[in-house]
Order: structure tokens, then sequence, then C-alpha cells
């Protein structure tokens, strides 16, 4: 017996996703389950008589594991994105200050900047990198927690309404004036909404214990109407300063970032982020479907409950302070999926990382390609991200004749 | 987990104290169902089942479409409440296990296997392994998850997606997650409807190793002649209730057959091992 290949060696399937996505194995047994057994029967019988001919030979062992490498390589450009992230922009700062600066602080040697430049990075540049790197990597980690729970690719915040189901909580607390927790009214009132339109399309988009790609994209179309529906009403009783500051949650920016707001979305992306990779295991039995996954003692109903408020704790938290930020959290766990295999224990992680990483680049991206002008960053993310979805749509269709 | 091990910070959250299985003699009712009714969306799919699935035996649940074999087959996975009666498990209520400690005790093959994501099929196989973790029996993975590999000839394509498979192939993937899971309740929906002659052969013969090794085995079968050939004991379901049970040579009547499955059949002894042969009555 040769040692069977583990999860690492990847094979690059991409986003084939057998035989539907179904799962409840009673109640489908019709059409999709056992299409062409006849079709591949001389394969089979061939492979049975022959297996030493059928045998693929075993994957030439990696030094280091794929996964390993592409953390790696995730966290070495994210520090790079940071670094560059902090130095450039209309005040330019040397990198090699920005390090001095950071280490002065952490009272590891360095030097101080002169006012000008120690105001810049400390109270401008950094509270935006760390805000995107937490915005980032909650989308980027819900996303991949949402296409496990549903079973589905496309299963993303922003493709089936959950964040503009939060920005309509956000955006009405700052039309209504609300302020009943302070400096938490927003990101409050976008967790609730969010949570909301979760269970929403959790329930709408789900018969019979599977979600077919059709219903959950149709779902997320009226949920996404009735979101701008409601948006569109608070900005018409707003008055001009509400207004402009609503426009803000509609386009997704990380301008006006400051410390305090870095600490009322903290402990939501912290709490989410840390809790994620605990059920890294179970989404992949989840995978099998529902009642296969239960025969194999997770217990299904909690890991759904629990999944979906870290879901939409995370949602909220970045949407509360970014605005509605699109498919980061579909093209980062696709792409990752495609490059490392579906295994969760490195996809979860993985794509908070990348999420954090595409986030910080878009964001040097939005401030410093029209410069002085600053490009509202979920535009930027829309615009790169919808031919991606595109594109993935093509892909699948031309592999497998599409989603079921 | 007071054996000195630490284990992965995921485990934290999920598995607590669990009573692993112990040892079953062989001819004890490891699972039972005693009146059992099931009703599913206003109807009465289930009615007055009384069923044992007996350690080291393989019982073959057969009957038309619409019997209530798949049902009941969910039933004894604990799947499905009872609407009346009940099921026991390893001596206790299916109810009263969690969904760990039911994983250790017995592993269900759907009817159709599928999957949402391209794991490799040595991934899905491993999956079998999941309800072990933090356990002694963590220790057995890797030699389960080659057996079973070995055992459903998957071998081969260990490292290639589930998705690219053929249906045959899934089947026995799906077959070997079932058998690395080494319970000692076996319960298996249709496992032969997508194989070739040799694997089906193959799959019963595995049912037969399992059941001699002391596990249970309950195998819902549409091919009778594989049912009399490879059970000890057969169950015939008929519109929810149980029409009869017992060794396949006496259950499988050509009388009872032709009324259950409304098609007139003849059984004849095979010629050489008198194994009974159900063959449709044909004009010509």
């Amino acid at each position: 017996m040769t040692a069977l290949p583990r999860t690492d060696t990847g094979t690059g399937a991409g986003i084939s996703t057998g035989a539907g996505t179904g799962t409840d194995a009673g109640a489908h047994s019709g059409t999709d389950s056992r299409p062409d057994a006849g079709a591949h029967s001389g394969a089979d019988a061939h492979s049975a008589t022959d297996p030493a001919a059928a045998a693929s030979p075993p994957p030439p062992p990696h030094r280091f594991p794929r996964t390993t490498l592409l953390t790696a390589g995730l966290t070495l450009a994210l520090l790079a994105g940071c670094l560059l992230s902090a130095g450039l922009g209309a005040y330019r700062i040397p990198l090699g200050d920005v390090l001095g600066s950071l280490l002065h602080h952490l009272h590891l040697g360095g030097a101080e900047l002169d006012r000008v430049g120690e105001s810049v990075l400390w109270n401008v540049r950094l509270p935006r990198v760390v805000l995107a790197l937490l915005v980032g990597s909650s989308l980027g980690c819900a996303g991949a927690l949402m296409q496990g729970v549903f079973g589905n690719p496309l299963a993303e915040p922003g493709v089936i309404g959950i964040s503009s189901g939060a920005a309509v909580g956000a955006v009405g607390a700052i039309a209504l004036g609300l302020g009943f927790l302070g400096m938490w009214t927003v990101p409050a009132c976008a967790f609730a909404t969010g949570l909301l339109t979760v269970l929403v399309v959790y329930t709408l988009s789900r018969s019979g214990g599977r979600t077919e790609v059709v219903t959950l994209i149709l779902t997320g179309i009226a949920v996404n109407a009735f979101a701008g529906a409601l948006i569109g009403l608070f900005l018409f009783f707003a008055d001009n300063a509400q207004v402009s500051q609503i426009t803000f949650w509609q386009l997704g920016s990380l301008s006006g970032a400051v410390w305090p707001k870095v600490l009322a979305v903290l402990p939501c992306a912290v709490a989410g982020l840390a809790v994620a990779p605990c059920y890294a295991r179970k989404l992949d039995l989840l995978a099998l479907g529902e009642r296969p996954a239960r025969h194999l003692g997770v217990d299904v109903e909690r890991l759904r409950v629990v999944l979906i408020l870290v879901v939409a704790l995370l949602t909220a938290a970045a949407v509360a302070v970014a605005g509605v930020i699109s498919f980061v959290g579909l093209l980062v766990p696709h792409l990752l999926r495609m490059a490392a295999g579906p295994g969760h224990r490195f996809l979860i992680p993985g794509s908070a990382l990348g999420g954090a990483l595409v986030l910080v680049v878009a964001d040097l991206a939005a401030r410093t390609v029209a410069q002085p002008a600053e490009l509202p960053l979920g535009v930027l993310t829309a615009l790169f991200g919808s031919p991606f979805f595109f594109w993935l749509l093509r892909r699948t269709r031309r592999k497998q004749g599409g989603w079921a | 987990m007071s054996r000195g091990r630490i284990p992965a910070l995921g485990t934290w959250f999920a598995k607590r104290a669990r009573t692993l299985p112990a040892p079953v003699a062989v001819g004890t009712a490891y699972a039972r169902a005693d009146g059992l009714g099931v009703r599913l969306g206003g109807r009465t799919v289930l009615d007055g089942i009384d069923l044992e699935v007996t350690a080291g035996q393989v019982l073959a649940l057969v009957g038309p479409n619409g019997a209530g074999k798949s049902t009941l087959l969910a039933a004894l996975a604990a799947d499905l409440p009872a609407t009346t009666g009940g099921v026991r498990i390893d001596g206790r209520p299916a109810t009263a296990w969690t969904a760990p400690e039911l994983a250790l005790r017995r592993a269900v093959l759907p009817q159709s296997a599928a999957l949402s994501f391209p794991f490799t099929v040595a991934d899905v196989v491993r999956m079998g392994r999941a309800p072990w973790a933090g356990t002694p029996g963590e220790d057995e993975d890797e030699a389960a998850v080659a057996e079973a590999m070995a055992a459903t000839e998957v071998t081969g394509f260990a490292g290639r997606p589930f998705s690219a498979l053929s249906g045959g192939e899934r089947a026995r993937v799906a077959l070997a997650r079932v058998l690395s899971q080494r319970a000692p309740l076996l319960l298996l929906d249709e496992p032969t409807a997508a194989l070739d002659l040799r694997h089906q052969e193959l799959v019963l013969r595995l049912c037969r190793e399992r059941a001699a090794a002391g596990a249970a085995v309950a195998v819902v079968l549409h091919d009778l002649g594989l049912a009399a050939a490879y059970a000890d004991r057969a169950a015939l379901l008929h519109g929810g209730r149980i029409a009869a049970q017992g060794p396949p040579g006496e259950v499988f009547g050509a009388e009872l057959l032709s009324r259950v499955y409304r098609q007139p059949v003849e059984v004849i002894g095979h010629p050489r091992t008198g194994v009974p042969l159900v063959m449709p009555l044909r004009e010509t």
C-alpha cells in the first residue's frame, strides 16, 4: 500500500461541483443519481479487470505541501501590500521610515518620523490598512464559510444579498439618526438586518434539504432589489448630510478610516475569524450532504446555525465600516480552491488571508490610481469581480453544462 | 479527553465525552425496530415493523418500489423520527444517542453519492474516519482507509477528484467511505444499483466479510438473486409492512413474490447450489 495522497496534493479541479449540488439522497434519487452507469460500464469493467493499468501514478512528493507554500506566499504578499499601502499616497513615506516608525512605536528601536509624517502614518494610513485587513479577511472568510454551508460555490454575501441586507440596517441607523448604542449603533443595526437577511435567504432558497443554484441566485436578486428599495426609501427621507453619508455605504469605501472605527469592527471580525476555522472539518463532511454528514457525527442543525451567525457577524462587521464591497468573498475562495483543493482546513484561513490581501491592494489602488481623487473601493472590486464571475459561469458551463 | 492527548482546536468545541462502542456478541440484535411506524408528509410510509439487524448476519431488505425500504433503512439509521414504536441501537433508544456517538455505531451508504466540492477520492474515503477523531480508534485511520479502498478497488484513482468519476466508481468510493468508518452496524441503501456484475458480487462479498467479522449488516437490494445468494435473512416489504421475513429460501416463495411485486414470477433452485433464483414469468 503506497502512501495515500493528502489534501495538499491539490488536483486543480476547480469548481466542478459533482453530481449537482444535491445532498439528500432519499428524496432525489431520480434523474441525477446514477445517470451514467451504462455509459461508463466499459471503463468500469476495464479498471476492474486490470486495476494496475487504471492506477494513476502517485503524485510526485512535494517537499513543501502546496498549502504551506500558498500560505507563506499570501502572508508575504500581504505584508508587502500593507507596507506599500502605508507608504504610498498623496504624502509619500519611504518604506524604511514606515518600518522605523513601526519599530519605534513597538519600542524596538527605529526612529520617529517628523510631525506630518507621523500624523499621516498613524492617524490616516495605518487605521486604513488595519481596517482593510479586517474587512478583507472578514469578507473572504464569510465567502468560504457560506459556500461551505450552502454546499454551493456561488454563495457569497454580496451575490445573495447579505451585504445589502446589512447595509439596510446601517443606512437606516444613519438616516433615522439612531444612537441608542453610541458608536456601536451602526454595526449593531447592520448585524441585525444582516442576520435577518441570511435567515430569510436560507429558508427561502432551500427545499428538501438542498439549495439549488438557480433558486439561490434568484433569491439573491429579490433580496438585493428589496434592500435597494429600502435604502432608496431611507435616502428619500434623509437630509443632505445623511445622503452623502449613505452614498458611502452603497459604493463601499475605506476612506474616513479612524482608530475608533477599527475598534468598533475589531471584536466582531476577530470573534468570527477565530471561530470559523474550528468548523473546517465539519464543513468538509457537509460537502457529502446533510444526511451523510449527520451519519459521520456532525450535528448539522447546530453547525448551520452557528455558521450562519458567524457569516452574519463577519459580513455585518465588514459592511458596517466599509459599505457594500462585493465579489471578494466569491473570488478569493474560488481561486484558492482551484489552487489548493477544496479542504476547508486551508480554505477558511486561506480565504481570510487572501481577502485581506485583495482588499489591501484594492484600497491602495483606489487611493492612488486616480490621484488626487479616490475611487470608491466597492466600485473597484465590482469592476474586477464581475468579469471574473462571468468567466466562472462560462467555465462551469463548458466543463459540466452549468450548475444544477 | 483524559487520555493525555491534546486534541486539535476544532475538536474542543465538538467532541465531548463519548461512549465508545463495545464489542457485541455475534447473534445478538444490534439494531431493532419495535412496532415501528413512520409518517412522512401525512402519509403512513411504515407501519408496525418489527425487525432485528443481528450482529454477524446480513439482512436483505427487498420489496417493490415505494414499499418503504429506504424509509426503513433511514429509520434504522436514526435519520427519521418514529411516529409509533421505536428503534433501538446498541441497547439504547436511537434518540438517546448523540450524533457523534451514533456515528461510531452505524455507517450509512446513501442511495446516491453527491459531493458539493471536488474533493479527491482519498479525501472522501478519509471522511469516513471523522467520527473517530480524538478517540483511540484514530490510530487505525490510515489502515482503515487503505483497507477500504483496496476492498472496493478504488485505490487506483485515489488522487482523482470525486466529481470526475463515473457513476459506478462514485458508488464504490462512497462504499469505501462507509467501510472505512468501521462501524458495527452497516446500513446500505442499494449499494449495487450503479455497479457492473463483478462489482455487485464484490460488494455483497464485502458485506459477508463484514458480517463474518461481527458487524450487523442491512442491505436494500432489488436483485432478489443477490439477496438469496448472500443474505442470512431477508425481509420482504409491502406497502409499509413486512410481508415476510426469514431465511431467503423461505421468504422467496413464488406465490408471495408474485403477489407483492404484482408480477408473476417463478422460483427455481440453482441446479448446482440450490440457491433460489427468481425469474419473471415470460411468455416466450
